[in-house]
């Protein structure tokens, strides 16, 4: 048979990919049996809890440790002098985003304090309360600098400078130009503007930041019991900023409960404790509470941008400028930098759309804030929010739908592979077809008649739109080529075992989003065995092939298609087997269902199970020269673009309440292009929690600083994120558009949820609001925000 | 620091005696005996992920204190998965996969289940708001009311 007109594997009548299958792990999480870092116990384990900075700014004149020191159950107590000598600092720079500067960070802080929060004293004790104990006990001595804050004076010249060896209080400024902008402009039949403020926000993560350090004196080697996306990397930054042996360092990554971004960087406090392991000799844990996660997980967003767009009289979008401005904390933060989200902000804006003349001008400022990086959306939220902020204000200027505003302007079918003014390639996008279908769901012409019989009752509902395109399966391109030691590639061997079933190893990590589904149900398909015979290692550095993780959206794309290889490898080399053992030829076998069957008939001729005795047992009874390879390894590098991008198409209908400025959200429809759906009802809760990360920020989360920068809601109860009663029931469709970059031609999910609802939020809070004439563009969209619009307030 | 007194708590059915600090949580207290499906995501009584039964009703593990149950029956998740109370909606979570990082999921299971020993039928407004002392951040929550849902209309069909 020619090659091409082979059936793929994955088309087969029994395959598992496009089918939801249940995942493997859910029963032991629904019986409370995950292990979670903070369900381990080591002997001789200590605990650890900080005397935090609580100064925004400040100079360290004295540390008095001593009554901590003499308090019951203390084993030791640290200030950065007292591991200076076992770790290093690091800097979060990355080569290719040129400029980009950030200060030397340190595990404890080293003389000054630069946020509220920040780990001054770690102290370590036989209790985690005892270690509270002691750490109130210690007593620091603080003279207070002035505060750097606002973002928008940052960089005035009477403002101090954070790190002064830095020179200013600029960490990366990028600028991209294309096309003629100023000619756009000025031959447009509409030009509309606006200044949109994204609010900081954080991930709160269910389980808090975990860590568990175990340090054995006799052989040098470190293994740590972490609560991260990408273990690989973990183990690499632990290794060199301890001054030990890569290769005895060991990351055991188990359940991880929710992570979102949060869990992919380093934190001062989890170095801290790796060094104070190092010291000691012994475990040490570390577990965040609520209140140290909201100072010192990483924030995101807090972005002011100032665009404008130019259409001609059909609607077409000619060209966007803008300026990004985005404060990020007094460090970019280490490996993965805190310039990525501008650069994606630069990148992203107007993503779906022809037009050809592009300008922005993006800068990223230091301030004496929490430090804020790469989270769930990473830039796209305000670049999608920005973009289709700007087509609502065409749309409205020339007196036109939005919806026919974003076709008239989407790029063309015919015109991919397609670059963009920002030099973005874009494989292949649906944009036509996810708005057709869209609109078609939602019932786009019901929900405007209604829309208008309600406004007669003074009812105030809002239709809002948002196109998008989110980066997934990324290339080396984005942290391999700067220097950052984050793998691109990922790996995944599977083994065939005596039973018959198969164990799969990979370098991808499971946080909840059904990693280890996704390939189960690859690498049983590839193979041909039952999924209940598939088992899925992840998360181990001394089992899995080296990877990774999970981040950028490219578990599945990636990962996936490392599995499908992987078992196709294995599959030809069960072949080879079975043909010796029957006396037959390779290609007029296959493998279904667990068994080696006739390619021609589907009859049976072996079990693996037996294939699986021979092989293992009773190699004396093969013919000479043949032996059996039951381990296949195979591992995958995007490379033919930079980022293999999805699309997808949002709608919200909300009600706004104009006397109480309360927003009901009544519905919220996704038609999503992920490329192959490997597992829909995993796409679907991708999509809808990645829909609520992005609706909790639009109208409920922010972290409020003061003006000298403390923190004002740093507590569960301050901080608002969705709850169940507030949230709409969320209708998720698909198009599907295989990458032609894998054989499996799966793309990312897990973001673009998260990129298009503050934009469709705001869009049809706008909506709602037209008949008063107004336009909000303050994000989160508070009830004293609208009512202050109305003029209420 | 006041000393510790020594308490027993039926946990699951088995008695549990230690003397522990008053300040000591009823939640750290299980953890500490073994039963870690009782999480601490917030400790200040706002999340839902400690949520467990005492004496036959929820209550926040993170702000009840273990001295106050001295003598009183607490069931956690491990003792509802033991029993058999919750393995429908156990099952009818696997299936609407209405848990991703697993981390709330014992306390929104216990919450669940109070509401449907309460009322037989609950609307999806009910639902909603009755879970709303629970955060999830993976699900959206959508799939969590799916599965209750189809688990009240089960219960009252077999009532």
């Amino acid at each position: 048979m020619n090659e091409h007109l082979k059936p793929s594997v994955l088309d087969q009548p029994n395959s598992y990919v496009g089918k939801t299958v249940r995942r493997p792990n859910a029963k032991r999480l629904v019986q409370g049996q995950g292990t979670f870092v903070d369900d381990i116990e080591l002997p001789r384990m200590v605990h650890l809890a900080f005397h935090r900075s609580s100064f925004a700014h400040a100079k360290i004149v004295s540390i008095d440790t001593q009554g901590a020191l003499a308090m019951p159950g203390v084993v030791g107590v640290f200030t950065m002098d007292d591991i200076r000598e076992v770790i290093t600092p690091w800097v979060g720079v990355l080569d290719h985003l040129k400029g980009i500067k950030s200060a030397e960070q340190w595990p404890l802080a080293n003389g000054k304090v630069f946020w509220q929060g920040e780990p001054v004293v770690a102290v370590a004790a036989v209790s985690r309360a005892l270690a509270e104990d002691a750490a109130e006990q210690i007593f620091v001595e603080y003279e207070e600098l002035t505060p750097v804050t606002d973002m928008s004076t940052a960089l005035a010249p009477d403002t101090p400078v954070i790190h002064p060896e830095l020179g200013d209080n600029l960490c990366f400024h990028r600028v991209v130009d294309s096309g003629d902008v100023d000619a756009a402009f000025a031959d447009a039949a509409a030009v509309v503007e606006d200044t949109l403020h994204f609010n900081r926000h954080t991930g709160v993560a269910m389980e808090p930041r975990s860590i568990i350090c175990d340090y054995r004196t006799a052989e040098g080697e470190l293994t740590l019991y972490m609560s991260v996306q990408c273990p690989h990397m973990s183990k690499n930054i632990f290794a060199k900023h301890l001054g030990i042996d890569e290769n005895k360092v060991r990351v055991i990554c188990k359940d991880v409960g929710g992570s979102f971004g949060l869990k992919i960087h380093t934190y001062s406090d989890e170095m801290a404790a790796g060094a104070i392991a190092v010291v000691l000799g012994r475990p040490v844990k570390f577990i965040a509470d609520r209140l140290e996660s909201f100072v010192t997980d990483i924030h995101a967003r807090d972005h002011l941008v100032k665009a404008r767009a130019a259409f001609n009289s059909r609607g077409e979008l000619l060209a966007i400028d803008m300026d990004d401005l985005t404060g990020v904390g007094p460090y970019s933060v280490y490996p993965r930098t805190s310039g990525i989200e501008l650069n994606q902000v630069v990148n992203l804006t107007g993503g779906p759309y022809k037009h050809t003349s592009y300008r922005a001008d993006g800068k990223v400022v230091f301030q004496n804030k929490n430090v804020m990086c790469q989270y769930r959306g990473v830039g796209h939220p305000i670049a999608v929010a920005v973009g289709e902020h700007l087509m609502d204000l065409g749309a409205r200027k020339l007196a036109m739908d939005p919806v026919a505003v974003r076709r008239n302007s989407f790029i063309p079918d015919d015109a991919y592979p397609y670059t963009s003014p920002s030099g973005s390639i874009y494989e292949r996008q649906s944009h036509h077809q996810c708005m057709d279908k869209l609109i078609e769901i939602m019932d786009y012409a019901g929900l405007r008649s209604e829309q208008a019989r309600m406004r007669d009752r003074k009812t105030y509902r809002g239709i809002g739109f948002a196109s998008l395109i989110e980066v997934t399966n990324p290339s080396p391109a984005f942290y391999g080529v700067g220097g950052a030691r984050i793998a691109s590639q990922d790996g995944c061997t599977i083994r065939l075992d005596p039973t018959g079933g198969i164990t799969a190893t990979t370098g991808v990590t499971e946080q909840g989003q059904g990693t280890e589904t996704i390939i189960a149900q690859v690498a049983a398909t590839a193979v041909g065995v039952p999924i209940e015979q598939v088992r899925v290692l992840t998360g181990d550095t001394e089992i899995v092939p080296y990877g990774g993780g999970t981040w950028a959206s490219r578990g599945a794309g990636i990962g996936g298609e490392a599995a499908l290889q992987a078992g196709k490898a294995l599959k030809a080399n069960i072949l080879d087997l079975a043909a010796a053992i029957l006396q037959a030829k390779p290609d007029q076998l296959d493998v279904r269902g667990g068994a080696v069957v006739d390619l021609a008939t589907g009859n049976e001729r072996m079990p693996l199970s037996e294939l699986g005795r021979i092989a293992y047992f009773r190699g004396d009874t093969l013919p000479e020269g043949v032996q059996p390879e039951l381990v296949a390894t195979r591992h995958y590098t995007q490379r033919q673009f930079p980022f293999v991008f999805t699309n997808a198409a949002h709608a919200c209908h909300l009600e706004v309440d104009v006397e109480t400025g309360l927003v009901n959200l009544l519905n919220y429809w996704v038609v999503e292009d992920c490329g192959r759906v490997i597992n829909p009802k995993l796409v679907a809760e991708q999509t809808r929690g990645g829909v609520v990360q992005g609706l909790g920020p639009a109208l409920y989360e922010e972290c409020l600083y003061s003006q000298e920068g403390q923190l004002l809601n740093g507590s569960l109860a301050d901080y608002l994120v969705p709850m169940a009663a507030e949230m709409p029931d969320i209708v998720v469709d698909h198009i599907e558009t295989p990458t032609g970059t894998s054989e499996l031609g799966a793309k990312g999910v897990g973001e673009a949820g998260t990129a298009g609802a503050p934009a469709a939020v705001m869009n049809a809070i706008n909506d709602a609001l037209g008949p008063f004439g107004v336009t909000l563009t303050h994000m989160p969209f508070t009830p004293d925000k609208i009512l202050k619009g109305l003029g209420k307030a | 620091m006041t000393s510790p007194i020594a308490i027993t708590i039926r946990v699951n059915g088995e008695p549990a005696s230690r003397a522990v600090e008053p300040r000591l949580s009823l939640a750290d207290f299980l953890r500490a005996e073994g039963y870690t499906g009782t999480h601490l995501g917030c400790e200040h009584g706002v999340c839902g992920a400690c949520t467990v039964r005492v004496e036959g009703r929820t209550a926040r593990g993170c702000l009840t204190l273990a001295i106050q149950c001295d003598g009183l029956e607490v069931e956690t998740i491990e003792g509802a998965t033991g029993n058999g109370r919750v393995a429908d909606l156990q099952e009818a979570f696997i299936e609407n996969n209405a848990l991703q990082c697993g981390f709330c999921t014992p306390g929104m299971l216990l919450t669940a289940d109070e509401l449907l020993q309460d009322t037989l039928s609950p609307s999806r407004t009910e639902i909603r708001e009755h879970l709303s002392g629970n955060y999830c951040r993976c699900t959206g929550y959508q799939s969590i009311v799916d599965a209750v849902e189809q688990v009240a209309r089960k219960r009252a069909e077999r009532s």
